[in-house]
């Protein structure tokens, strides 16, 4: 509905202190720079006055005389907040608002080499044949921790598939992420999802589903339930620039503006999705840039700085508890990976630019600084990596020894109840394997 | 920002040379599934230059399984473009291109993306002749694998075949060797209306016989006909794509056994080709229905209909049907192996319709 409203004026103090006192026009600047003159103040006595605003819903939209087509800003664009500088140094002049203390920081830090660890020998691992599948997240460690860090424990994690360490955060450990990748009898998802695709509800993290950026829309639903039941926590979903394109991000943030849902859209901007670099991928200023047009309050941060990501997801998660409504966060990193165990980035990225970034590991960042701080040793550094490196290995070997799911996992969960058919096949096959014993494999218990 | 940009914007060279498939297959005498649907691609895009090909990763990468290898290299950019990711933006782009005049043949990294895309191929690109009375149709190919791929899991290991034939504007095609993949896919793009063409993952690197008339350039099918692979007397197995392998496989067994069967491969699930398995039940008197999806209204659902509807006082036994296991695919190697038919099976079923099982 489309309403034109004569004599309504908007809420510009300038344009109201122009109207009482009838004097001079008030120039409103537009992007072309040219200025634009507002009509419609000037009518005289006994005129019916001109209609000055277009009176849309909520909004008051100044006429102009002046026809312009409004150019997008090609430089600039809304800019990076940072702590840490490439080399670990603080670039901020009083930083004590964006400090951690010593043992958050410590944590943050173990948690961050902890996942740089199983990251490298779980793909070692996997390029043995030892499971079939993974992915790593080298280059966006501080991304993922430094947010997982500035969540609660409460908060429903709707993630992509590249943040594991928003489990290593909320306390899995390495046996139970090698125990996944093994699909062994000990894996919570029963052995039934590509290793990697974790997900488990004791944790608030949602099952990771293949097809990209269906947790989008998803996640503005379960936070508008969560409003609605006035659950305490809030939503977080991950995703990345190249999940962006999918038609499922623009109907989720129109969704969770609309509906207000209490929810951090957390972009991971790696700069490439598979092989398509993000300047391919977009134009216009980025993910954070969209914000605006969705009527949702955006923050972009250095997605490689510990620091800068943990204070931007506390702030990000105080204004959503504090507004119930969603934001907007885009981490700018770098995929180090290749996407997945399935693909060579080699073949469709320089090796230079892979060098160059490699260099600005986030981890060494993180570690410059507390160690500048005082809060951490070589020694310390040494020790932590080979123990770090010790545990990985065990679990390795554990998960690769234990059984597999028993038969009975065949029929559950297809249906809330096992129905009648598969029920009956499945008494079959029992039958038959308790027969001919030497035909079943002995790592899968029959009952 | 602009720093962190211009790094993302450094490249490897546009354009890789890569080496093209060599036309010219005069002496060929076998060829890949994979190169008899890259030339039939190449060649159509030679004769029309309406038609164009488009979807992620099909031009720089050339395409996720390399059946539009070469194509970036000979046609360019603009008639080979790699879109964002985005199943519902682009299909949406092809189908209003499609109503525009030009022939977008999109390719769908594997059919369990096209999900995304449904609304537009079922609610636009299906509808629309018939909603403007005629006047817009759109002649369009959806393209890429479908069915039961290796190591994938639930959500990426499926046959979209019975959900696509259900829809009335679709046509829906399904190769199985060289002579489809070339027959089919040319005529697919030259066909006025919509379809919906089912490769397969695992046939891509298989090799077929090919002769002077299937690699010639102007080769095609005609859509709605299925082909009679191997002819027999006392049962009828019926197929397609990948499983129409698997049922000549399943001859060799049954001629062992005394069974003498007819192997029909369908190439088309709709408009569905009736007259032939009329044809030959009345022959063979009983029929068995092989594929990979799930039993329920699947496609050998559709046959049984027709068995009954065409020829019930024809047939000596009841349909046999011969489908995927009733539960998303699982991820176990072992469990995805049994989650689908296998030729023994395939025999199993066929000696239960000639009444020979124990």
């Amino acid at each position: 509905m489309i309403r034109y409203v004569a004599g309504r004026w908007g809420a510009s103090a300038a344009l109201r202190a122009a109207r009482i006192g009838g004097g001079s026009l008030p120039e409103l600047p537009t992007s072309s720079g040219r200025s634009v003159v507002v009509r419609g103040y000037a009518a005289k006595a006994g005129e019916a006055a001109e209609p000055s605003f277009y009176e849309f819903r909520d909004r008051k939209i100044p006429f102009v005389s002046q026809l312009d087509i409004h150019e997008p800003s090609l430089t600039g664009g809304m800019p990076c907040f940072r702590v840490l500088d490439e080399t670990g140094q603080c670039v901020l002049d009083d930083a004590s608002a964006y400090e951690v203390d010593e043992e958050l920081g410590r944590k943050m830090y173990e948690n961050m080499v902890k996942l740089q660890t199983m990251d490298t020998l779980f793909y070692e691992a996997q390029r043995q044949g030892r499971f079939s599948f993974y992915m790593t997240c080298f280059g966006e460690e501080a991304t993922v921790i430094g947010s997982a860090a500035g969540l609660d424990f409460k908060d429903h994690v709707f993630a992509q598939y590249r943040e594991h360490g928003v489990l290593m955060w909320r306390g899995q450990t390495f046996q139970e992420f090698a125990d996944q990748c093994y699909g062994n009898h000990r894996d919570y998802n029963k052995g039934r999802q590509m290793p990697v695709h974790y997900g488990r509800k004791d944790m608030n993290f949602q099952t990771i589903s293949s097809p990209l950026c269906t947790q989008l829309p998803q996640a503005a639903g379960a936070a508008y339930a969560n409003k609605l039941a006035n659950y305490d926590g809030i939503t977080v979903t991950y995703f990345g620039e190249g999940a962006a394109s999918e038609g499922d991000f623009h109907a989720a943030m129109n969704f969770a503006s609309t509906l207000a849902c209490p929810m951090i859209f957390m972009c991971r901007n790696n700069g490439w999705a598979i092989s398509t670099p993000s300047d391919e991928q977009y134009t216009g200023d980025g993910i954070a840039g969209r914000g605006s047009a969705y009527g949702m309050p955006a923050i972009r941060v250095d997605g490689m700085d510990a620091l800068a990501m943990f204070h931007a997801t506390t702030i990000a998660r105080d204004y959503v508890v504090k507004n119930q409504s969603p934001i907007l966060v885009e981490a700018m990193s770098y995929r180090t990976s290749h996407h997945s165990t399935s693909d060579d980035s080699s073949r469709y990225r320089e090796l230079s630019e892979m060098k160059a970034w490699k260099a600005r590991d986030p981890v060494a960042r993180f570690q410059i600084w507390l160690e500048h701080k005082g809060w951490w040793t070589e020694e310390e550094e040494s020790v932590l990596r080979a123990e770090s490196r010790k545990a990985v290995m065990k679990v390795l070997d554990m998960a690769e020894r234990e059984q597999k799911r028993p038969l009975r996992d065949l029929v559950e969960d297809v249906y809330d109840v096992v129905p009648e058919h598969l029920e009956k096949q499945y008494q079959e096959i029992k039958e038959f394997a308790k027969k001919h014993k030497h035909l079943y494999p002995n790592d899968i218990p029959i009952e | 920002m602009n720093a962190l940009r211009r790094a993302f914007v450094t490249r490897v060279a546009k354009w890789p040379a890569v080496t093209v498939v060599e036309r010219g297959y005069a002496s060929q005498t076998e060829m890949t599934v994979r190169d008899a649907l890259n030339s039939a691609l190449a060649e159509e895009m030679r004769k029309d230059d309406k038609v164009f090909v488009m979807g992620e990763e099909v031009g720089e990468y050339q395409g996720a399984y390399k059946i539009t290898r070469g194509l970036l290299q000979e046609f360019g950019a603009e008639r080979v473009y790699d879109t964002p990711i985005t199943e519902a933006g682009f299909t949406g782009l092809a189908v209003g291109a499609g109503f525009s005049g030009l022939k977008p043949v999109v390719e769908f990294m594997t059919f369990n993306f096209a999900m995304q895309a449904i609304d537009q191929i079922i609610n636009s690109a299906a509808k629309t002749l018939y909603m403007s009375a005629g006047t817009i149709s759109c002649p369009i190919v959806f393209r890429g694998p479908n069915g039961a791929a290796a190591g994938v899991g639930a959500q990426h290991s499926q046959c979209f075949g019975a959900w696509y034939s259900s829809c009335p504007g679709l046509k829906v095609l399904a190769p199985y060797d060289c002579e489809d993949a070339r027959g089919l896919l040319k005529a697919a793009i030259r066909d006025p209306d919509p379809v919906i063409f089912l490769e397969n993952e695992l046939l891509y690197g298989n090799s077929y016989p090919v002769d002077d008339k299937i690699l010639d350039v102007d080769f095609t099918l005609p859509i709605g006909k299925a082909k009679v692979m191997r002819e027999g007397t006392d049962v009828t197995l019926v197929a397609f794509s990948k499983m129409v392998g698997y049922s000549l496989e399943a001859t060799e067994v049954l001629a062992e056994k005394g069974i003498s069967a007819e192997v029909i491969n369908l190439r088309t699930l709709r408009p569905l080709d009736r007259e032939t398995i009329m044809k030959s039940i009345v022959k063979t008197s009983r029929i068995v229905s092989v594929e990979e999806g799930w039993p329920q209204s699947g496609i050998g659902s559709e046959i049984t209909a027709v068995a009954n509807e065409e020829a019930f006082d024809h047939l000596d036994a009841p349909v046999e049907r011969v489908t995927g296991a009733d539960i998303p695919t699982p991820y176990a190697a072992n469990l995805e192996k049994s989650a689908f038919p296998t030729v023994d099976d395939i025999v199993t079923a066929a000696e239960r319709a000639c009444y020979r099982s124990k």
